[in-house]
């Protein structure tokens, strides 16, 4: 008889599908866990007609989907999900549930975890097992200006939300297979005690700089207004936003909205790329939450340098260039 | 007449926050405390409520004997009473224990309440776990990220946004929900009112696990199940590497390096390896 494997399961967050990629990144980053631990990758999808979400996240690395589908799961609703995978957990006992930190995760997971009396860690930017075989959670704390590694000991499963953004997707593969388990909706599920009225989608507003992921910021090493010009090109090429400085924004390089400081907005985008900027506390204090800093400064000394994870040498007006010219290249459309 | 509970946090000034960059540790003991900034939120929007149908307010925290300060700040702004949960023995509870206590400290003060309303985050552990864990605790309905509420006959009904939806939702009382930052601007408090509030005529009880039968196993540290391995500066961790030379030569290690970096963060799939296509130039 073969002995069941543990499984690893990602929350299906199949919601705003094309814009919502954070089950995928959980499934890529599930795949690379449970290689280490040798346990399967599990999705759960509930919901109505989600034929076309289990056959993706199979083709995303899922071995296993949990399914439910059935008219009554045609919204989102927390109490009827928190039911249902409850009682997926108790039969099926995986070791840990990643859930996307999206508003419904964040909304729906703590109450999974607190009906299971399991440990959850909330909004993680990093995940990995350390030498017992626990889950060790990278989560944020005080606005990202500190980080905390979590695990779950004793309870089981071990439950984490994790940020959008963290990991970087499987390519799909549609030769893929995968076993999917058909669950029927139960006949005693709960009557709902909150009840969606109506939901509107919001039309998708501007990108707000404070939101982006991509921040391209200039600081007055790039020279003139003309050299300037060239960030804005290169933030849209990576679908980011553009920053400035005082400076810059005095000299009408930018206008006053992209002023990014104390007097102006506060950033944390997960890569952020600072042009000729000498790092002023006042510039500084904003861009703390930055994941990773690429800072371009003819100076190696100058304090913008010393903060960054890579730290570049060079004129910021060159690098600028030489740098949109790859990204046409490497971009694969 | 509605019966509310607020449930506050005390949290420390960060923009003030005294932190060690040597030895990477935040000197928390140091900081001054501030009501968390959403927690104001749902006061407000619980004396809105108030005014609005009648009602009276039970603020409750649960922190260190200081976090007293926060109830009277509530008392001065309208809460009727403060209700402090303060006990050595709690100190390090993650949210599973926050939420355990809070709902036995909740039926033993206040069982009859309609509607708790918390903070939808904190700004010092922003977990937003403590309010969802507390409706399950209470096994009552939550909502959370609300941006409006009022009451409809024996419901209540709530606008908020989630995942670039705007939802209109129904929920049976007795419920909880948690506010956002959006709506609900806190209002300004006299300063006669901060002073009364600050000698002794407001309403304020202070209790620990004992009072509430609670096994001291059961509240702190121990009975959490989450445990931290290590808190630390991401700053302080990183690498700092450095890069010169040619211009083109930088951008291929660049790409080399932290190419999946990049390319997870502007969502485009980039060929991170340029050897494998030779170029022709
Ligand atoms: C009350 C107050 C509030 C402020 N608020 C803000 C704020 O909100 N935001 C803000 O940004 N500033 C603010 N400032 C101003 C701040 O103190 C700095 O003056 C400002 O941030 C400096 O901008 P910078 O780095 O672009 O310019 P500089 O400090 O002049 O630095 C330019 C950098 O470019 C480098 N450089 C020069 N040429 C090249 C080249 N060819 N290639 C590469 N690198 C090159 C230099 O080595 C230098 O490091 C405030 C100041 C005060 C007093």
């Amino acid at each position: 008889m073969k002995e069941n494997k543990r499984e690893i399961w990602v929350f299906g967050d199949y919601r705003n599908y094309f814009q919502n990629r954070v089950t995928l990144q959980l499934l890529a980053r599930a795949t690379d866990l449970a290689s280490k631990t040798d346990a399967e990758v599990g999705a759960v999808v509930l919901g109505r007609d989600v034929d076309e979400y289990v056959n993706e996240y199979i083709a995303h690395g899922a071995h296993k989907v949990y399914v439910t589908d059935h008219p009554r799961l045609k919204d989102y609703n927390v109490e009827t999900y928190v039911a249902l995978t409850e009682r997926l957990v108790r039969e099926h006992q995986p070791e840990t549930i990643l859930i996307g930190a999206t508003s419904f995760g964040r909304e729906f997971a703590p109450r999974v975890a607190k009906r299971l009396g399991t440990g959850l860690s909330a909004d993680c930017v990093g995940l990995d097992i350390n030498e017992d075989g626990l889950l060790v959670q990278t989560a944020p704390s005080f606005g990202g200006n500190l980080l905390a590694k979590i695990v779950t000991p004793d309870r089981r499963p071990q439950m984490a939300t994790v940020r959008p953004g963290m990991f970087q997707e499987l390519p799909h593969d549609y030769e893929r297979t995968g076993e999917i388990i058909q669950v029927p909706l139960p006949d005693d599920v709960p009557k709902a005690r909150v009840r969606l009225i109506i939901a509107e989608r919001q039309p998708q507003r501007d990108q707000r700089i404070e939101d982006a992921r991509v921040v391209v910021c200039g600081g007055r090493g790039m020279g003139s207004k003309n050299k300037f010009k060239k960030l804005f090109e290169l933030a849209r090429l990576m679908n980011g936003e553009l920053g400035a400085t005082r400076p810059v924004v005095y000299s009408k390089w930018a206008d006053h909205e992209s002023l990014i400081g104390q007097a102006g907005r506060h950033i944390s985008p997960q890569v952020l790329f600072s042009f000729g900027i000498s790092g002023a506390i006042q510039h500084t204090a904003a861009i703390n939450d930055a994941d990773f800093i690429i800072a371009v400064n003819k100076n190696p000394n100058a304090t913008m340098m010393k903060m960054a994870d890579v730290a570049i040498v060079a004129d910021a007006n060159q690098l600028c260039i030489a740098l949109m010219k790859e990204l046409k290249k490497r971009i694969r459309n | 007449m509605l019966k509310l509970v607020v449930c506050i946090k005390q949290v420390p000034m960060v923009s003030e926050l005294p932190w060690d960059s040597k030895t990477g540790t935040l000197r928390r003991e140091l900081a001054d405390g501030m009501m968390n900034p959403a927690c104001r939120h749902a006061l407000e929007a619980a004396l809105q409520l108030k005014h609005e149908y009648g009602g009276h307010i039970t603020a409750i925290t649960m922190g260190p004997p200081m976090a007293e300060e926060v109830l009277r700040e509530a008392v001065a702004a309208g809460a009727d009473r403060g209700v402090l949960l303060t006990d050595r023995r709690m100190a390090g509870a993650d949210t599973f224990v926050t939420s355990f206590i809070l709902a036995h400290a909740i039926q033993k003060e206040c069982p009859d309440f309609d509607l708790i309303l918390c903070g939808c985050y904190t700004s010092d552990s922003e977990t937003a776990q403590v309010g969802p864990q507390l409706a399950e605790e209470l096994d009552i309905p939550g909502v959370a990220y609300v941006e409006h509420i009022e009451l409809d006959k024996h419901t209540f009904r709530m606008r908020r946004v989630s995942d670039n939806f705007l939802e209109t939702l129904e929920m049976d009382a007795p419920g909880l929900i948690t506010v956002t930052t959006q709506q609900y601007a806190p209002r300004y408090v006299s300063f006669a009112g901060v002073q009364d509030a600050f000698f002794d005529k407001a309403d304020i009880l202070t209790i620990g696990s004992d009072d509430l039968g609670l096994d001291p196993e059961m509240t702190g540290i121990k009975a959490s199940p989450t445990k931290i391995l290590d808190v630390y500066s991401p700053t302080a961790e990183k690498e700092n590497i450095v890069m010169k030379g040619a211009a083109r030569k930088i951008v291929d290690q660049l790409f080399e390096n932290f190419g999946d970096k990049i390319s997870g963060a502007i969502g485009k799939d980039l060929k991170t390896h340029d050897h494998d296509e030779e170029e022709e130039e």
